[in-house]
């Protein structure tokens, strides 16, 4: 006998919805859509025990339950406190709340090196997102930011530790997906960082999911690298008949006229992506005549790739290789032999604050 | 003398091995519960007694124990959290180095209240010699029968393991202490659920401090009602205070909640008054977490009353004029101590123990520590002392664990009292570096506001 289900009445910034027993304040908000939904830059619906560790999505519960109507005292993590039947909260009618967030954000930046002209999440980077949103213009840290020594994990992955929020998301993936995570949180405190056991190479079937749950410019694709910048690529849905059977085989490619440029999973309006893909369809299918092409992916209006408008594009006309002739093309100066400017030598992370054209003369 | 419970046989030499504890009337509460007293009836006592979590936060033990869920065929757990890291706090230390036996025996019985058949000891790793105290204390009371199967014939089993921590502060948060003895990376879990329902390998546990489980043996020795006569109010029977600091007599002093600060500062029965006959500046009395108080807040609350050694008392006031009684780690400054560097010396410890799971204790704990060196070092601005109140108020409450606040809190309670000494810091660089403040008008008698009128 079919039990009919009691629904959970919450309301959410004033606005009600019913939702089942056991979601989370941060799903039923998504049910109600639109600016109230907080940010979440850890939490991953596909991934089980995430959640809660970046505090964005703190809210004020300010009417317990039905049953118990007090208010909860301290500012609750959205992504895993649950419903309860008649549950008040307030996201972004409580100034406290709002607060609390411009101090997430300002902690998460603080040591971010902000790089963003430089890294390949730039267009796509929930941090960026967030910062926009959420963020003071300025910093208020007068100290050095923290790097770490860089460590390679293999040909298809790049890592930027200096760039991590640590998020854990990739260390659930790898966890989740994979039969055997070779990388994981090592240190504590500031000195965490993302790291493999004794300098191992990622290496999985389903580890380039990492790229696509990174918030940041953390975990990036190596074989997509300096490539392009995602504004100026027009995403298509794609799919294949792949392999792998755990793989979907759903994708979207990254092209740019006939060119694929990368392949990612497809994602949703929260950056969540719908189905897990292997990592020969991510790294090894590069080419248009792999793929079964389904049309344009739509994009969000106000995501910065949807931008870049790519109608009736033709590729432009190589000139270079029609003035040479067959003949290579022939270096005539290199340019750290008469510039001081990015000159190999100097460590650009050892100089305080932006570097300037004086640091380099100093010597 | 003031009457003691935990501490009465600790003089008698050789009370660490059993055949002495036992000739003292030890193990005589364990057999009066495990003979003649139902679970229930071990569990009414100990909520009759109204004794309070010794490990900082002061939760009602009976009420933690009766909270933990008791589905069919699950093991249930009990940990004994013995990872006192609390810079200022040794008071476990002394109970488990020398009174061995009377933490097992409040195991025992704590177990059989909570129906575990296995117990954990989770240890701090710095403490490496006491696990083999414990662990010899544990084969003595195997072999008499006080642990192990059917124990002294009544049916009930219990097994107590020692864990070595490696030494991280956050190891004593109960979650994380929990992923730790699970041998994971010790970060505290998002609460709820709590360890009551999901605990150890998803299993209901429960968590207690050392002092809490061994304070289970008198109560039932003398009752939870004659228990609850010793204190005062919700304040009831004795707790352990590990003074340190500038006094005359450091050490742990187990004290009846009746008696004042000021009494336990300068009596001659424990701290034995200021060292060297300096004057008292000011007073952590919980444990490096606790908000500092300054002279004339500690030894008077706002309202004018004698502030005394409860946790009532030591919280009247709130976090404006009040501190809490915390773990007990009673630090005492006297005028020769410099705030600032006092500060800058918790926010470094915070800094370095962060776990680093959530981003306002990752970065703020480090944030903190630089701005505070910088103006403990001459280089700061007057602008750093808001901007130190900025960051720890956005930390406090903001965070997965208590780490946050416990982080935040004394720096707040530093500016709060002592804003003229940061301030002093900040515009006489060079001589803040050669001297001290000094006690200025920290110990001055506090205007007492008038009643409101009605």
């Amino acid at each position: 006998m079919a039990e009919e289900k009691k629904l959970f009445k919450v309301k959410i910034d004033n606005i009600s919805v019913e939702v089942e027993p056991g979601t989370t304040i941060l799903n039923a908000a998504r049910q109600i859509g639109g600016d109230i939904v907080p940010p979440a830059m850890c939490y991953y619906s596909k991934l089980k025990g995430s959640g809660g560790k970046c505090r964005t999505c703190l809210v004020k519960v300010t009417k317990g339950s039905e049953a118990d109507p007090r208010p909860m005292p301290k500012l609750v993590a959205s992504c895993r406190t649950t419903v309860m039947d008649g549950m008040e909260v307030a996201n972004i009618t409580s100034p406290e709340v709002q607060e609390a967030r411009k101090g997430v954000v300002e902690f998460l930046l603080l040591n971010h090196p902000l790089d963003c002209p430089v890294c390949d999440q730039a267009g796509e980077c929930h941090l960026q997102d967030l910062g926009y949103e959420h963020g003071a213009d300025g910093t208020r840290y007068e100290f050095k930011r923290r790097t770490f020594e860089k460590i390679d994990i293999g040909d298809k992955i790049q890592l930027h530790m200096t760039r991590c929020i640590l998020c854990y998301r990739c260390v659930f993936t790898a966890d989740q997906l994979t039969e055997k995570r070779e990388h994981g949180i090592l240190g504590r405190g500031e000195a965490a960082e993302i790291s493999t056991y004794i300098h191992k190479a990622l290496d999985n079937e389903f580890i380039g999911n990492v790229i696509d749950v990174c918030p940041v410019g953390a975990l990036t694709d190596k074989t997509f690298r300096f490539k392009n910048r995602v504004w100026f690529l027009k995403p298509v849905d794609a799919h294949r008949n792949c392999e792998n059977p755990k793989c979907c085989g759903k994708t979207v490619l990254w092209m740019r006229g006939d060119e694929v440029f990368r392949v990612t999973a497809r994602k949703d309006k929260y950056g969540e992506v719908e189905d897990w893909i292997c990592n020969t369809c991510r790294f090894d299918k590069k080419e248009a005549k792999d793929w079964v092409i389904e049309g344009p992916r739509a994009v969000e209006r106000h995501s910065v790739i949807s931008q870049g408008h790519y109608v009736g594009v033709t590729k432009p006309k190589d000139t270079l290789t029609e003035v040479l002739d067959g003949r290579k093309p022939k270096l005539l100066m290199d340019i750290h032999n008469v510039s001081e400017v990015n000159r190999p030598g100097i460590d650009l992370s050892a100089i305080q604050g932006p570097a300037h054209s004086d640091d380099f003369n100093k010597k | 003398m003031g009457r003691k419970l935990l501490f009465d046989k600790a003089h008698i030499e050789g009370i660490r091995y059993y055949d002495v504890y036992r000739a003292n009337g030890g193990y005589g509460s364990a057999e009066k519960a495990l003979k003649s007293m139902t679970p229930e009836q071990v569990l009414d006592e100990v909520k009759k007694s109204g004794l309070r979590g010794r490990g900082g936060a002061g939760f009602p033990t009976g009420m933690k124990w009766s909270f933990i869920a008791k589905p069919e065929g699950v093991p249930r757990y009990l940990v004994c959290n013995a990872d006192e890291s609390e810079p200022g706090t040794f008071k476990d230390r002394y109970l488990m180095e020398f009174i061995p036996h009377l933490l097992i025996e409040g195991l025992l019985i704590s177990s059989y209240t909570l129906g575990c058949n296995s117990c954990y000891i989770y240890i701090r790793g710095e403490y490496a010699w006491i696990p083999d105290i414990l662990e010899q204390a544990i084969a003595e009371a195997k072999k008499n029968g006080w642990l192990g199967k059917n124990i002294q014939g009544t049916g009930f089993d219990l097994e107590i393991y020692v864990q070595r921590g490696a030494g991280a502060y956050i190891c004593g948060e109960e979650t994380a202490l929990i992923e730790s003895l699970e041998g994971k990376r010790g970060n505290p879990r998002i609460k709820p659920p709590f360890p009551a329902v999901k605990g150890l390998w998803d299993c209901p546990t429960v968590v207690n401090n050392v002092e809490t489980l061994a304070t289970v043996v008198p109560i039932l020795r003398i009752g939870g009602d004659e228990y609850a006569k010793y204190g005062t109010g919700k304040s009831t029977g004795t707790k352990l205070i590990s003074a340190c600091g500038n006094i005359n007599k450091p050490g742990v002093y187990e004290i009846e909640m009746n008696i004042s600060v000021e009494e336990f500062i300068y009596s001659d029965e424990y701290c034995g008054g200021i060292a060297n006959g300096k004057r008292l500046k000011a007073c952590i009395p919980g444990g490096s977490s606790v908000p500092i108080l300054p002279a004339n807040l500690l030894l008077k609350t706002a309202k004018g009353e004698q502030r005394m050694m409860t946790y009532e008392s030591l919280a009247d006031g709130g976090f404006a004029t009040g501190t809490m009684l915390g773990s007990g780690g009673f630090i005492v400054l006297d005028e020769d101590q410099c705030i600032v560097k006092n500060t800058l010396t918790f926010a470094r410890f915070y800094h370095h123990e962060s776990c680093g799971q959530c981003s306002p204790c990752r970065e703020g704990t480090g944030w903190m520590k630089r701005v505070l060196h910088n103006i403990e070092h001459g280089k700061g601005k007057m602008s750093d002392i808001d901007l130190l109140w900025d960051i720890q108020r956005k930390i406090e409450g903001n965070t997965i664990c208590p780490l946050g606040d416990a982080a935040a809190w004394p720096v707040a309670a530093a500016i709060r009292h002592f804003r003229d000494e940061f301030e002093w810091h900040v515009l006489h660089p060079d001589e803040a570096t050669k001297r001290n403040y000094g006690l200025a008008h920290y110990a001055d008698p506090l205007e007492i506001a008038a009643p409101a009128a009605v």
